[in-house]
């Protein structure tokens, strides 16, 4: 069995799946159920300022027959008293010292973040996270993403907390910015010891078209939300490389968004994040999916030959570059494996109707073709393909040949006028407008 | 042996003839919809006779758009809800489903299609606005699956209907014929009387055309005639015996079971001669019917039964059991049957011929002839000019259904010599246009 354990800027827990500052981990109850069942960090659902929270607080995107494909709250922080939490960390501590119990703030003053840092520590926390990325209701106090959208905000209450802290602090961003890495960067110069990311995402989920109002309803008016969920992880992957990618100025980074099962924790691991958190997936399927989390990822490491998990973290980051890097000689077009095609045409519909036309149907059979001339390789047709493996994409250069667009521009042969021969498209066949009629 | 106890009330009627494709809920509807793949130039819609966007108003029940599902079939298909539940859609639509491939289950195309016509019934909902009235009479005789769907059809388009039927209730054999745990009666009535609401065609109940005078009024109220008559009684084997007291033929006796439900008779012991879907229906009805011992007996081999597979398999998974290559030489009996006197059979160079010396009895107290119906020669005969092929079909002029008399189309079992409902809808459909045409032609 592999080592799963993790240490994320001098937080250490037993394993790296750990419950995102949330519903999930509103009480102690919760978080003694969630490490029973085999968590191993629970970041506590955000202590701070006295708030009163609506009814009606959850919206959810469907998806054909999946349900809550993207999840939006606008529930706030925690509205249980502040002494019922401490004792209840300190409860939970009792029972799994090894396990990580973080303590999610939100307070305003320099006062308020020295006084609470104290309590929670006092209590047993073994890490502090900073909750600048709520981006509903706490926001328009000033708190949440309000901090986590100014940089030197974010710098100054980092260091505040700094001052007093004996626990390692990580600061939690808001994905409701422009470029991810300019807070970051504030929470290193704020001398924290690990980011995590991403907070949901400012969001509507939809309109009751009959009551003409947004999801969910409060008494006939609704307000943004933050979205969240299976829906949001390509966003926040995206943000996770860019952080994990800096070359100056990386945290250790808590990857959260969207993570649902064991392959999602291994993306985000690959990607540069030290542990994950995970919400909607308990919110939606109980505590339980920790168990496939744990063996996927057991599995995975032993198939890699992976013995601790901190050997994985950031494995696919030399991989991901920028559009200039990429080869311009790759070359792959679509191929239809007979043997396995059911005859739905998708792939001809998808590649005529929103790609380029280069799958053609014949009288004999329903079998589509490629016509490889008109194919870009896209990756279109077998994407909507419902078959696995029915079409593939395969290598046609010879694999020698290498120019990126950044060479180009430095040997001076990329197009540059409106009508340039040396533009990508322009041998390209496309049909005649007027054969719009001819078709079905 | 069968399973089933003789049903006493109409609540152990329903229980025996437990319904195949009961209507889905919304939930079971909305997964099933999320199943389609929407492909394109759906091979369901190819396979079915009437060609219902099917891909299309399956995605419209999954994005609870149902009326506009509803209104997708109907403008197909209008018996969208009966169809749903009475066509062999193993054979059709679903037989077709790309699923079938990869071994996935086909999607369950008709009860998809009854779900979301059986909601446009419930709520009565007003999907078709007829054309402005054209000023065209046209008769419909007959007020089954055929003349029920030419008469929607006419209507649409303008003319005024009057369809004309000898029996007391509409739908023919969608409602006298099709077996009870395909579609209950009350389904059926259901969708004529949503459909006549919306269309206000009149149906003359018991109003049978028997002579040629009959004919000749027609002609002189309509501009058009459309003529859905379907089949007759079952045909007459020639067998000694065949008048016993016990010997049905398989129309006659579905009927019966569709009109006196759980009161219908049964015998202890049953004898279904024929290979057919309707051997197979009486088969299965005689044991749901609480029958003893039901035998289903069929001249040649098993694999050269006309019967669908699945049909078959119903009837066996019911208790009746299949005798194969044997032929009745007589029914026995002296009031009432008591049994059939067989003769094994075996086909040499492709042609059947008993064995002599193989004759044995199987004692029976029921008989049930499924071995076809005869056409309605007599009354095609009362009008003029019509022609029929060898075998009593309609003939055609074109492929709009209108015969050799000029003014009459037809469409359904009189054409086609009996297939599903389905056909006669598609075909009846067809023949409603080609009377419009011609009546718009004629016009000027």
């Amino acid at each position: 069995m592999a080592d799963l354990s993790v240490n994320l800027g001098g937080i250490s827990s037993p394993n790296p799946f750990w419950l995102a500052s949330a519903p999930p981990t509103n009480s102690g109850y919760q978080v003694m159920k969630a490490f029973d069942q085999g968590w191993g960090g629970a970041v506590w659902k955000t202590l701070g300022v006295p708030v009163v929270n609506v009814s009606s607080r959850y919206g959810a995107v469907n998806y054909r027959d999946i349900r809550m494909m993207g999840f939006n709250n606008i529930e706030l922080i925690t509205d249980r008293p502040l002494k019922d939490n401490l004792k209840e960390i300190e409860e939970v501590k009792k029972y799994f010292p090894e396990h990580a119990v973080i303590a999610s703030l939100m307070v305003e003053s320099r006062e308020e973040w020295h006084q609470i840092v104290k309590d929670v520590e006092n209590a047993g926390a073994d890490g502090l996270e900073l909750n600048f990325g709520c981006p509903h209701g706490m926001c328009e106090r000033g708190m949440g993403s309000a901090v986590g959208q100014e940089p030197n905000v974010l710098e100054t209450i980092t260091s505040w907390v700094k001052e007093v802290a004996h626990t390692p602090v990580i600061v939690k961003l808001t994905p409701n910015i422009t470029d991810i890495t300019e807070p970051a960067l504030a929470a290193h110069k704020g001398k924290a010891d690990a980011i995590s990311l991403i907070n949901t995402i400012q969001s509507l989920v939809g309109v009751d078209i009959d009551q003409m109002v947004p999801y969910p309803i409060v008494d006939g008016k609704s307000t943004n939300g933050g979205y969240c969920g299976p829906a949001v992880k390509p966003i926040a992957q995206n943000m996770v490389k860019n952080c994990a990618q800096l070359e100056y100025g990386r945290l250790p980074i808590s990857g959260i968004g969207g993570i649902e099962n064991w392959r999602d924790v291994v993306e985000y691991l690959l990607l540069g994040a030290t542990n994950v958190q995970v919400c909607t997936a308990v919110m939606h399927y109980g505590f339980g999916i920790v168990r496939d989390l744990e063996s996927g990822l057991q599995q995975y490491m032993k198939d890699k030959g992976f013995q601790t998990v901190n050997e994985m973290v950031g494995k696919a980051l030399g991989n991901v570059t920028s559009w200039e890097n990429l080869n311009l000689k790759y070359k792959i077009v679509a191929e239809i494996h007979q043997e396995k095609c059911i005859e739905c045409q998708l792939c001809y519909t998808a590649c005529e109707d929103g790609a380029h036309q280069a799958i053609g149907l014949s009288e004999k059979s329903r079998i589509p073709y490629i016509i490889e001339e008109n194919c870009v390789g896209c990756n279109l047709c077998s994407l909507v393909c419902p078959v696995e493996e029915c079409i593939t994409m395969e290598r046609r250069d010879n694999g020698q040949e290498q120019i990126t667009w950044k060479e180009r521009t430095e040997n001076g042969t990329i197009p540059t006028t409106f009508n340039d021969p040396l533009a990508g498209g322009r041998d390209h066949w496309v049909p005649d407008p007027k054969d719009a009629f001819n078709k079905e | 042996m069968t399973d089933f106890k003789r049903p006493a009330n109409p609540q152990e009627f329903e229980e025996n003839f437990e319904q195949l494709h009961p209507i889905m809920n919304a939930t079971q509807a909305h997964y099933e919809s999320s199943r389609c793949l929407f492909c394109h130039d759906a091979p369901c819609i190819n396979a079915c006779p009437t060609e219902i966007d099917i891909p299309l108003f399956i995605r419209q029940i999954n994005t609870n758009n149902l009326s506009g599902a509803a209104k997708t079939i109907y403008e197909s298909n209008w018996l969208g809800n009966i169809c749903g539940k009475v066509c062999p859609t193993e054979v059709l639509c679903e037989g077709a489903c790309v699923y079938n491939h990869q071994e996935v289950k086909p999607i369950e195309i008709g009860r998809l299609q009854s779900y979301a016509s059986s909601v446009a019934i419930n709520r009565n909902k007003h999907l078709f606005e007829k054309a402005l009235d054209n000023g065209k009479k046209v008769a419909v005789v007959g007020a089954g699956p055929a003349g029920i769907s030419a008469a929607c059809e006419l209507a649409l388009l303008g003319c005024m209907v009057t369809v004309y039927e000898a029996k007391e209730l509409p739908s023919g054999l969608a409602l006298y014929g099709v077996a009870p745990y395909k579609i209950l009666n009350d389904t059926v009535l259901e969708e004529v009387e949503y459909l006549q609401k919306q269309f206000g065609f009149h149906i003359k109940y018991q109003h049978p055309l028997q002579a040629a005078e009959d004919f000749e009024q027609l002609d002189r109220a309509f501009d058009a005639v459309f003529l859905g008559i379907g089949l007759g009684s079952t045909r007459e084997l020639q067998l000694e015996g065949e008048s016993l007291d016990g010997c049905w033929g398989a129309v006659e006796f579905i009927e019966m079971l569709k009109t006196l439900q759980h009161k219908a008779m049964v015998g202890k012991k049953v004898v279904v001669l024929g290979g057919g879907n309707t051997a197979m229906d009486a088969a299965s009805e005689a044991c749901r019917l609480g029958a003893e011992q039901v035998v289903l007996a069929y001249r040649r081999s098993k694999d050269e039964m006309r019967a669908y597979e699945f049909e078959y398999e119903l009837a066996k998974s019911v208790g009746a059991v299949g005798l194969w290559n044997v032929t009745p030489l007589a029914i026995l009996g002296e009031e009432k049957v008591v049994g059939v006197l067989f003769i094994e059979t075996r086909t040499i160079d492709k042609k059947l011929e008993t064995i002599p010396g193989s004759d044995y009895t199987i004692d029976c107290d029921m008989v049930i002839k499924a071995t076809g119906q005869n056409k309605q020669k007599a009354l095609v005969q009362l009008i003029p000019g019509i022609q029929t092929d060898p075998s009593g079909r309609i003939l055609t002029v074109n492929d709009l259904g209108q015969t050799h008399n000029a003014r009459y189309f037809t469409g359904g079992d009189a054409m086609n010599g009996g297939k599903e409902v389905v056909n006669a809808v598609a075909e009846a459909k067809v023949a409603a246009r080609g009377i419009h045409q011609y009546l718009t032609e004629n016009q000027g």
